[in-house]
């Protein structure tokens, strides 16, 4: 039985843009409509980003403040590709799969040999540099601070215009299902193992004649590659690159996701990344809407703010649910 | 030679705003393992808090002493910001750093979105005290004075530090737990009094460096301790965690070496080579990243 839930859910998810119910107040139109689906698609980038995240944070216990830089690598790769270079997609993407690869290996070999707050700023000042350097712009790259738009005549018409946000959706599902796939086979194997045992004792690890570095890198590669794939996904659904993308408060927004969530566990990053981003969108209309237009001042200006909610949600959590969503007890029933 | 002057002091003048951020973020790293992302939050307490009073503290105002009295109330502000963070938000966690971490990121993340919802997402024109507007001759050099107030400002808070780490009871309990957290508690000393006033000191040098920082600037917006804070943490890194010369010898360094890559190299590259600096000296340097306070 239980086996079946996650097929349920996938089959749900999938049949989403079929449906053409308005659910008032949560979503700007009816549920097939393209800024629904594009509302909806964002979620299922970030819980699968999220879940990539968690794969260093929550079960390898190698807290990154550097993921932002492999994201934002993905999508500005393959839009620097297609918009300055005149390349095709599919030759766009397997740049992108080799740098996906690279990148991680190259940062990952540096940090990973430091451990704790170290290596959290080690990733940091690596993402700091790529940050500041997608914001400098130089020799008109990467379109500064304004960004960098993709390239309509470079993209299949599969993906664009505004009929096409249901295939845009089914991406984002399709990347979703592929990295909690990856990340599931990938937790099955020794090195999968071997981290889950880093996470409890790194030191014990050493002490068995276990090289820990290997299987950190391993898993910094993994989470680096899962990281720049889903810039790319990103890039796709939202139609360009940002300079937001790069910043380290994209990661912390990951950290949050994942924290949310409940870390290490199933599908704790995957609720935690899609709750947090429906919140991050939808907080914001709510400040517009008839609902709080009579609440008094004290209460309706901090809840126009997204991070405002997000902030104190996320506080709350930490202590009244350590571990998350997925720490959460339903009462179990009598079999 | 006027021009190397002139950097070197706006250097030095970058390092001190660096310095009054990093020092508390150091101390709090050092005795209580939390790195404090909420850190931003005081700074911007006092850069606001500091404009806030210019206009309306009864006594406050942008020039002379009034001017001097807005900058106590945005540092009071912040100092007791701290304090009460601690208070509340920390102190339930004891001795659950990561989870201590996490909280101070949830703070950050909802104070300066409501600092945006009260004040606006707009930078706001920050009163700059006509004397600090003017130059002052150094060796030749014509230095504006906001550089010079900077770096005076950071060497009191630096020897004030020190003379309170050095003499009094709290520092030693400060700088013992430091050392070995521990081994103080083991001794029968409520270290828990440390924690409170080390984040109401680093509140207070936060909430400073955003009143001075208004003034070197000439403006404020919610996000710029964001901003200051990554530098921060870069200098604590490059200072060793909890050492407060270290943390003033690293703010040094990265404000000059900032400075003059910008001048030298090109502009804008004086942020990647301060990064790049971290990434060596964290490399070069395997040993255990909490100092010694000396």
């Amino acid at each position: 039985m239980k086996r079946l839930v996650p097929l349920a859910v996938v089959v749900v998810l999938a049949t989403v843009p079929f449906s053409a119910a308005s659910v008032p107040g949560l979503l700007p139109g009816p549920v097939n409509s393209p800024g629904s689906l594009r509302i909806l698609a964002l979620c299922l980038v970030f819980a699968a980003l999220a879940a990539g995240y968690d794969l260093l944070f929550g079960r390898t216990g190698l807290l990154s403040f550097g993921h932002a830089l492999h994201v934002a690598a993905g999508s500005y790769t393959v839009n620097i590709a297609v918009t300055k270079l005149g390349w095709s997609l599919p030759a766009g993407l397997a740049l992108a799969a080799a740098v996906g690869v690279a990148l991680p290996l190259l940062i990952g070999a540096v940090s990973v040999r430091v451990t704790g707050i170290a290596f959290a700023m080690v990733t940091l000042a690596f993402a700091q540099a790529g940050s500041i350097l997608a914001q400098r712009d130089p020799g008109g790259w990467t379109g500064g601070e304004e960004g960098l738009s993709l390239r309509a005549s470079g993209v299949p018409d599969l993906f664009l215009g505004v009929t096409n946000t249901v295939n845009l959706y089914w991406l984002a599902l399709a990347f979703l299902i592929a990295t909690v796939l990856v990340i599931r086979w990938a937790n099955d194997t020794p090195a999968g193992r071997l981290w889950a045992a880093i996470r409890e004792n790194e030191r014990r690890v050493a002490v068995l004649g276990v090289h820990p570095y290997r299987a950190k890198l391993l898993a910094y590669v993994l989470a680096g590659f899962l990281g720049t794939a889903g810039g790319v996904v990103h890039l796709l659904v939202s139609g360009g690159s940002n300079p937001e993308l790069t910043t380290s408060a994209l990661t912390l927004s990951l950290l949050v996701m994942v924290v949310l969530g409940g870390t290490g566990s199933r599908w704790g990053a995957i609720v935690g990344g899609a709750l947090y981003t429906f919140l991050d969108l939808r907080l914001g209309e709510l400040s517009t809407s008839e609902t709080l237009h009579g609440l008094p001042a004290v209460l309706r200006v901090p809840l126009t703010e997204p991070l405002f909610v997000l902030g104190t949600l996320f506080i709350i959590m930490v202590y009244a649910l350590p571990h998350g969503l997925a720490g959460i007890k339903l009462p179990r029933r009598a079999a | 030679m006027r021009d190397l002057i002139l950097i070197a002091l706006t250097g030095l003048g970058l390092g001190a705003l660096y310095y009054l951020v990093a020092a508390g973020l150091s101390l709090i790293f050092g005795l209580m393992d939390v790195l404090n992302f909420a850190h931003g939050a005081f700074l911007a307490a006092g850069a606001y808090g500091t404009w806030w009073a210019t206009g309306h503290l009864p006594g406050g105002g942008t020039q002379g002493w009034g001017f001097v009295l807005s900058v106590v109330f945005g540092v009071a502000l912040g100092a007791i910001l701290g304090a009460l963070t601690e208070l509340t938000l920390i102190r339930p966690l004891y001795a659950r750093p990561i989870r201590q971490v996490l909280v101070t990121v949830g703070l950050s993340l909802a104070a300066t979105a409501l600092l945006r919802a009260v004040a606006g997402a707009d930078p706001l024109r920050f009163p700059k005290p006509g004397w600090t507007a003017r130059t002052t001759r150094v060796v030749g050099a014509t230095v504006p004075n906001d550089r010079l107030l900077l770096i005076g400002a950071a060497v009191t808070v630096f020897a004030a530090l020190s003379l309170f780490l050095r003499t009094t009871r709290y520092g030693l309990i400060v700088r013992a737990g430091v050392q070995d957290r521990a081994m103080v508690t083991a001794l029968g000393i409520d270290v828990r009094r440390a924690f409170t006033l080390v984040f109401a000191i680093g509140g207070g040098a936060a909430a400073l460096a955003g009143a001075l920082g208004g003034v070197y600037f000439e403006s404020i917006n919610p996000a710029q301790g964001g901003s200051l804070l990554i530098f921060a943490f870069i200098v604590v890194v490059i200072g060793r965690m909890g050492s407060v010369t270290g943390t003033a010898v690293a703010a040094v360094a990265v404000g000059l070496v900032q400075q003059f890559a910008n001048f030298y190299a090109a502009s804008g590259l004086g942020d990647l080579s301060v990064v790049l600096l971290l990434a060596a000296v964290l490399l070069t340097r395997r040993a255990t990243l909490t100092g010694s306070l000396a």
